[in-house]
């Protein structure tokens, strides 16, 4: 039986070895036929390059960094400035997406209206029109520097970005932090407990606001024993700009907007369709247990949701990603853009190429894996 | 976009054949017709009319090739390529000749490239609204630059921030127009990229006396078309297509009197030139009348700097470096003989 089985696969495997053959044969000759081209007209090659000064200006950095870095260290910048904009884009367009797909639902004609237009709107616009208008428009609303907007405290809003106080640690500031982490320690037992007593008795703690006093209390109180060991670094106009403190750069808060905007309209899109995708009979079971309609959304319909639309929700996601790389044309300096500028320094653009793609492989391989198994254990639970 | 693009060529790169690499010469004469390598629309270098025809200064250097190989000034196929393309696009074979660009030693010596004759000094300025009430570079201080991406401006204006010490934010853009649109709407305090391109984006924009350009210059960017690495034969006929434009202004011959000065001129030097004597077109692989058509396409190079930035151009570059040798510039032309 076995003897018969090898016999009829054996053609099958055949042409599959044949075809993988193929291909490989295919990649081994381009590799060659490109190192070749590379080396007969004389153009530099290898990754040698990343550790050379690179004396690019970044103005808009994670991590401290000034145009004595290499190259390799700019990339790394313009790395954590896509991932930062990409996770953050990622949490908000979530949120707003969910908001949205509810108001695509709603009985209420208005709200259902205004989310449909919205959705049309923004799914059938390119990005970069919406970054672009974007980052026009907020350039074209925010006033100069010397006349910046000052809506309370120490925060700034002006057309090169919204300034805040940067906290600053001192000395003693341990204790706070150990007063967070206690409280925090302490809550997460109490809301167990009470959850157990709940389950036993039926009664449970007012765990929620023992907790949320704990949080608080305790740091507050280590904050005033230590001696207020916090000082804030207070942005001040200074010459053509504010200087110090924290800065949101208007090409972030473009891009930030723009993607969020963008894929919240997917998203919102899948959360419809999820909510439409559960049965009826959910809704009408529900409702004559005598939940409420916010209840009804948030316990019944909403996690079945989630279910259904993970899938589509998490091509978005890695859509997103992609999408972030638009951020070059509104002078945000992510990896496409910082990897542009060192492509126009040391034209090894095969090589860039390569990092690029390899970079967003890997970040939109693990986004999806995270995702494949967030919607696994999902799966699971309904049995 | 731009990315898309330096992928294909990097695709471009992977599927040709290693060995095929006829000299750029053969290649042009086959086809009969040159591929330029022009810029997305600089006004008095490289732009498209209002009737869609390229026009400016590379694109008339292009058409004096042109005339000179092909003995047409016309067949040329225009590619509009970014900053960041330029380079690989010649090295690749992409184009036969390239608009010109900065010569340096790395681009020279390790990106394949080979770079012919210097057609234009420029450098890198500021430029700054007049309201700012900044007189010159080191004022600025603390202030943000608007730079566009894939060209030396962004290592220049770090550069010059380092060695004067002060601190300039700069914010990248992919393309020239969203840099200026970044500076026009107040983004940036400041725009900088070569002075005969600040001097045409100014002339394109509807405030255009509201900015100054700052005197300082603070890196050499001498223009050179350029070609592809390693092959001469084609180096050497533009090169000497080029000079000959240059010596063609010092010697007088003008688009309108060079068929008379053939004829006519006893300057031993002109009547090698334009191949009344002798056979020094052959030197390069050409006629005896390959300057003839250039000069007859193009005019003599002064004539070229006029037309595309002299003072009836909305540009207005003063000639400045770019005046004759003899006039106290650097144009200067090998001799021909």
């Amino acid at each position: 039986m076995k003897a018969s089985k090898l016999k009829t696969q054996l053609p099958t495997l055949l042409a599959q070895t044949l075809v993988v053959g193929a291909i490989l044969y295919v990649a081994l000759q381009l590799f060659q036929n490109t190192q070749a081209n590379l080396e007969a007209r004389n153009i530099a090659s290898g990754f040698g390059f990343l550790s050379v000064e690179g004396g690019l200006p970044i103005n808009d950095t994670l991590l401290p960094y000034s145009p004595a870095d290499t190259y390799g260290q700019a990339f790394v910048i313009g790395i954590l400035n896509t991932l930062f904009v990409s996770a953050l884009s990622i949490v908000l367009a979530t949120i707003l997406g969910v908001l949205v797909g509810v108001a695509r639902v709603s009985t209420n004609w208005l709200v259902a209206r205004l989310a449909a237009v919205y959705v049309e709107v923004l799914r059938n616009i390119p990005l970069l029109l919406t970054l672009f208008f974007c980052y026009s428009t907020l350039l074209a609303f925010l006033p100069a520097p010397r006349n910046s907007l000052n809506p309370f405290g120490d925060i700034f809003i002006n057309n090169r970005g919204m300034f805040a106080s940067r906290p600053e640690f001192q000395d003693g500031m341990g204790w706070v932090f150990l007063a967070v982490t206690g409280a925090a320690l302490a809550s997460i037992l109490l809301i167990r407990k009470s959850k157990r007593m709940r389950d036993e008795t039926g009664r449970g703690l007012p765990a929620g606001w023992l907790s949320l006093g704990l949080l608080a209390g305790l740091p507050t109180a280590a904050y005033f024993l230590a001696g207020q060991p916090l000082a804030f670094d207070v942005p001040a106009l200074k010459g053509f700009n504010f200087k110090g403190g924290m800065v949101l750069k208007p090409e972030f808060s473009a891009l930030l907007i723009g993607l969020v905007m963008y894929t919240a309209a997917f998203i919102g899109e899948n959360v419809r369709s999820g909510i439409q995708s559960v049965d009826k009979g959910q809704l009408e079971a529900a409702k004559a247990l005598g939940l409420k309609p916010g209840m009804v959304m948030r316990k019944v319909i909403l996690p079945q949701t989630l279910r259904v639309c993970i899938p589509a929700t998490t091509n978005d996601y890695t859509s997103l990603v992609k999408n972030s790389s638009l951020a070059v044309a509104i002078g945000y300096p992510d990896m496409v853009s910082i990897g542009g500028t060192i492509i126009g320094q040391n034209d090894q653009a095969i090589e860039i190429i390569g990092m690029w793609m390899a970079v967003y492989l890997t970040i939109n391989l693990v986004l999806s894996m995270g995702m494949n198994w967030f919607n696994a254990k999902v799966q699971l639970v309904e049995r | 976009m731009k990315t898309i693009g330096k992928i294909l060529l990097a695709v471009l790169m992977l599927a040709m054949a290693t060995t095929a690499m006829a000299g750029t010469l053969e290649k042009v004469q086959q086809n009969k017709e040159l591929i330029l390598g022009v810029s997305e629309g600089v006004a008095g270098f490289s732009a498209p009319d209002s009737n869609g025809r390229w026009t400016g200064f590379d694109v008339d250097m292009g058409h004096a090739v042109a005339a000179a190989v092909l003995k047409d000034p016309d067949a040329i196929k225009f590619v509009p390529l970014a900053s960041k393309q330029k380079i690989v696009a010649v090295s690749s074979g992409q184009v036969d000749l390239s608009r010109g660009t900065t010569w340096t030693m790395k681009r020279d010596g390790k990106q394949g490239v080979d770079f012919t004759v210097v057609l234009f000094y420029d450098g890198q300025g500021l430029m700054v609204k007049k309201s700012l009430g900044v007189s010159k570079a080191t004022d600025l201080d603390g202030a943000s630059v608007a730079v566009v991406s894939g060209t030396t401006s962004e290592l220049n204006v770090a550069d010059f921030a380092r060695a004067n010490n002060i601190k300039l934010e700069t914010v990248v853009f992919d393309s020239k127009k969203e840099a200026f649109n970044a500076y026009v709407a107040g983004r940036t305090d400041a725009f900088t990229t070569d002075v005969s391109q600040l001097a045409s984006l100014r002339a394109g924009a509807t405030d255009s006396d509201q900015h100054i350009i700052l005197p300082e210059v603070f890196s050499k960017e001498p223009l050179s078309p350029f070609v592809r690495h390693g092959d001469n034969q084609w180096k050497d006929l533009v090169t000497w297509v080029l000079f000959g434009l240059i010596e063609a202004e010092e010697k007088g011959i003008t688009q309108a009197n060079v068929l008379e000065m053939k004829k006519t001129s006893t300057d031993p030097m002109v009547q090698r030139m334009l191949g009344a004597t002798g056979d020094i077109g052959t030197f390069v692989n050409l006629d005896n009348d390959w300057l003839v058509r250039a000069i007859q396409a193009v005019g003599n190079y002064g004539e070229m700097y006029n037309r595309n930035f002299g003072p009836d151009t909305a540009l207005k570059i003063p000639r400045g470096h770019n005046n004759l040798w003899t006039k106290g510039g650097l144009i200067y032309a090998m001799p021909i003989r």
